[in-house]
């Protein structure tokens, strides 16, 4: 109902040919990433459901393809500016998984000392320039980020992912023209999950997403977003061709949203709804882990115990976390004061 | 010391600036030109890497000073009008100012925004605006309102150097003005009001642009044996509420001069710490002199009429005079 297939789509062909395939490190790499991703936030969910987070949580759950195949592909010096389903993009980017449960659930421990919660989990030393509560919030930054490091010449680029829903924010196209104009190291990530918060994305949608950044002759790819190794291929291309300076590229992943647009979304919509469960069903006959890990299988990358194995040691790795978070300090509230300026009281 | 205009004082600090540290970058709408005159001369010297002129698009220009900002640039932003803050006003409000609280301290954002406001030469609703109010309720934002030339440099010069989102917000059509501006290498530190003719009458807390007329009232009110302080706290993120409340504990009186529109003003929030924390001293309601809650209006004559004047000032300070406190 919500799928939206692109009818004259050709795209723009990539300077860069060379698609050799993630090596089998690569690939195990890449599905520690995704699984990771999956198993926080199938315990923030339950933990939300159980009321043990202070605060809202937008869960990922059905996209990890995307955060995992994109970062995948980044050095850690290289920036991202993330969305407010933005734990994926902290994750696969290399942010502590302890530090982010700590944050999520308000410990002077976590990753912003509990100031800033779920919606912006940040690691400068990682490169993660913010989730940000603020639909389309990251584009400029992200911008300002791919300026510095054109000025610097020193051979970082900046991703910024965002959803379908932020296509449609104004500065979207702002940043499309200045990143275009000024030759910029910026890779746009659109993650089409089909949801604009409760709002189906072809409903208030004109025209394809794409489409705007191929206005601007940036080169463009959309890929199934549930295949992390499209995802991967894609992002390996438009990386580098924003690395070598040849300005902006444009990824759109065809995704889907699983969870709602929060958890706990049932108390606001009061017996509303905004999709039917069987569409729901559908896509989860797609999920990115589950066909990833049939595809390692398939192809004799690994074995079933292998990859058993990885996801015991990640099971483990989240449950350390929560430990973690749980037995955490709550966060100074006298904090507050000292961080709003730097070296100055408010 | 040595006499020059109001924004060839904000250029030389510009320059100097730009010139003590290569990560000082500046961009905005126009800012090649020059139409306001402070950027003259920076792209010759400094060349379009860290000069550049920009497409019209504030909302994400100010979301780029706080991506470069965060990555390691010190960044100058020119606004141009500050009525153009509201059209950036969601990277203002939303990143900018809460950026460095929401991730704990990690980020810190070197920016200085520079915009002229205020009315007085027909430029009607959209382009008189004095925002500083807004800014200030912000929270995570340094709201600088030089008066002078030498404070216009000072101010400039300490917001480039210092690690926070601070708004350089220039009076507009008062660039011309001249003042004596110091020799070498000075800042002026925020939050340290400036006393600028001592009195023991009445208080004139004098904000901006208000300065001038607050001098010419003081000048008035002398003249009929009244006895005016006009202070100019400079910046009001930080605000030097103590200079101002060693002056209302000396005179008893005080007006608030500000060209912001009346309601949530500057001049609200001083008064209202003046009753707060000077109330036992006070001989005298405080009053505000300041823009009624309207949209500036373009004609020269209405304009007058909203905006507010030494008169106003000086016939406000003569009713403190006269108040009798029961």
């Amino acid at each position: 109902m919500n799928e939206r297939v692109p009818h004259h789509w050709k795209g723009f062909a990539m300077a860069i040919t060379d698609q050799s395939n993630p090596s089998n490190e690569q690939l195990l790499f890449l599905f520690e990433r995704m699984k990771l991703i999956r198993l926080m936030e199938e315990r923030l969910r339950s933990d939300a459901a159980a009321g043990k987070l202070p605060g809202a949580v937008h869960l990922y759950i059905g996209q990890e393809a995307v955060a995992a195949g994109v970062c995948a592909n980044l050095r850690e010096t290289d920036w991202i500016t993330s969305t407010h389903r933005g734990h994926g993009h902290f994750l696969a980017k290399g942010g502590d998984p302890k530090a982010m449960m700590a944050e999520i659930w308000g410990k002077r421990t976590g990753i912003c000392k509990g100031m800033g919660g779920s919606m912006h989990v940040a690691d400068l030393s990682k490169g993660i320039l913010g989730a940000n509560g603020i639909v389309g919030g990251g584009f400029a930054i992200a911008t300002g980020a791919a300026l510095t490091a054109k000025l610097s010449n020193n051979g970082r680029v900046a991703v910024a992912f965002f959803g379908d829903g932020a296509a449609n924010q104004g500065v979207f196209m702002e940043c499309l023209n200045v990143s275009t104009l000024w030759q910029l190291p910026l890779v746009f990530v659109c993650e089409y999950n089909h949801f604009c918060e409760f709002t189906p994305t072809v409903t208030v949608t004109a025209g394809e997403i794409a489409d705007r950044a191929k206005a601007f002759k940036i080169p463009c790819e959309i890929v199934d977003g549930n295949d992390v190794l499209a995802v991967w291929r894609a992002a390996a291309k438009a990386i580098e061709w924003a690395r070598s300076g040849k300005g902006p590229a444009f990824i759109e992943a065809r995704t889907y949203r699983i969870q709602g647009h929060l958890e706990a979304e049932d108390l606001f919509l009061a017996g509303g709804k905004y999709r039917e469960k069987q569409e729901i069903e559908e896509w989860r006959k797609r999920d990115p882990v589950t066909r990833f890990s049939e595809h390692l299988l398939s192809t004799k990358v690994c074995t079933t115990s292998q990859l058993d194995d990885i996801s015991a040691k990640i099971a483990r790795t989240v449950e350390d976390a929560v430990k973690f978070a749980e037995a955490s300090e709550p966060a100074d509230p006298e904090l507050t004061f000292d961080v709003m300026f730097a070296g100055q009281k408010p | 010391m040595a006499r020059k205009r109001y924004i060839q004082a904000i250029n030389e600090a510009l320059f100097e600036e730009m010139e003590r540290d290569p990560k000082v970058i500046l961009f905005g709408e126009d800012v090649e030109l020059a139409i306001f005159g402070d950027t003259r001369g920076l792209l010759e010297r400094f060349g379009r890497n860290r000069i550049r002129k920009t497409p019209i698009c504030e909302a994400t220009l100010a979301g780029m000073a706080v991506g470069a900002a965060a990555t390691g640039y010190r960044v100058v932003f020119h606004m141009m009008f500050s009525n153009f803050i509201y059209t950036g006003f969601d990277a203002i409000a939303n990143q900018m100012a809460k950026l460095r609280l929401m991730t704990g301290g990690q980020i810190e954002l070197p920016i200085t925004v520079i915009a002229g406001y205020g009315g007085g030469r027909s430029t009607a609703a959209q382009h008189s605006d004095t925002p500083h109010p807004v800014l200030m309720n912000l929270g995570g934002l340094n709201v600088l309102v030089p008066a002078t030339p030498a404070d216009a440099k000072g101010l400039l010069k300490q917001a480039i150097r210092g690690n926070n989102p601070t708004f350089f917000l220039e009076a507009s059509g008062r660039g011309g003005d001249s003042g004596e501006v110091p020799d070498g290498d000075f800042t002026v530190p925020f939050g340290k009001a400036a006393i600028v003719r001592e009195g023991a009458d009445v208080t004139i807390v004098a904000i901006g642009s208000m300065l001038k007329p607050a001098l010419s009232a003081a000048e008035k009110l002398h003249s009929s044996g009244i006895d005016a302080e006009v202070i100019d706290p400079r910046t009001l993120v930080p605000l030097d509420e103590e200079a101002i409340l060693r002056s209302v504990r000396k005179t008893g009186r005080a007006i608030i001069a500000d060209e912001a529109r009346d309601r949530c003003s500057a001049a609200s929030h001083i008064a209202a710490i003046i009753a707060d924390k000077a109330f036992e001293w006070l001989k005298a309601p405080v009053k505000r002199v300041t823009v009624p809650d309207v949209s500036m209006p373009y004609a020269p004559n209405a304009e007058l009429r909203a905006l507010p004047g030494d008169e106003q000032i000086a016939s406000t300070a003569a009713e403190c005079m006269h108040a009798h406190a029961r």
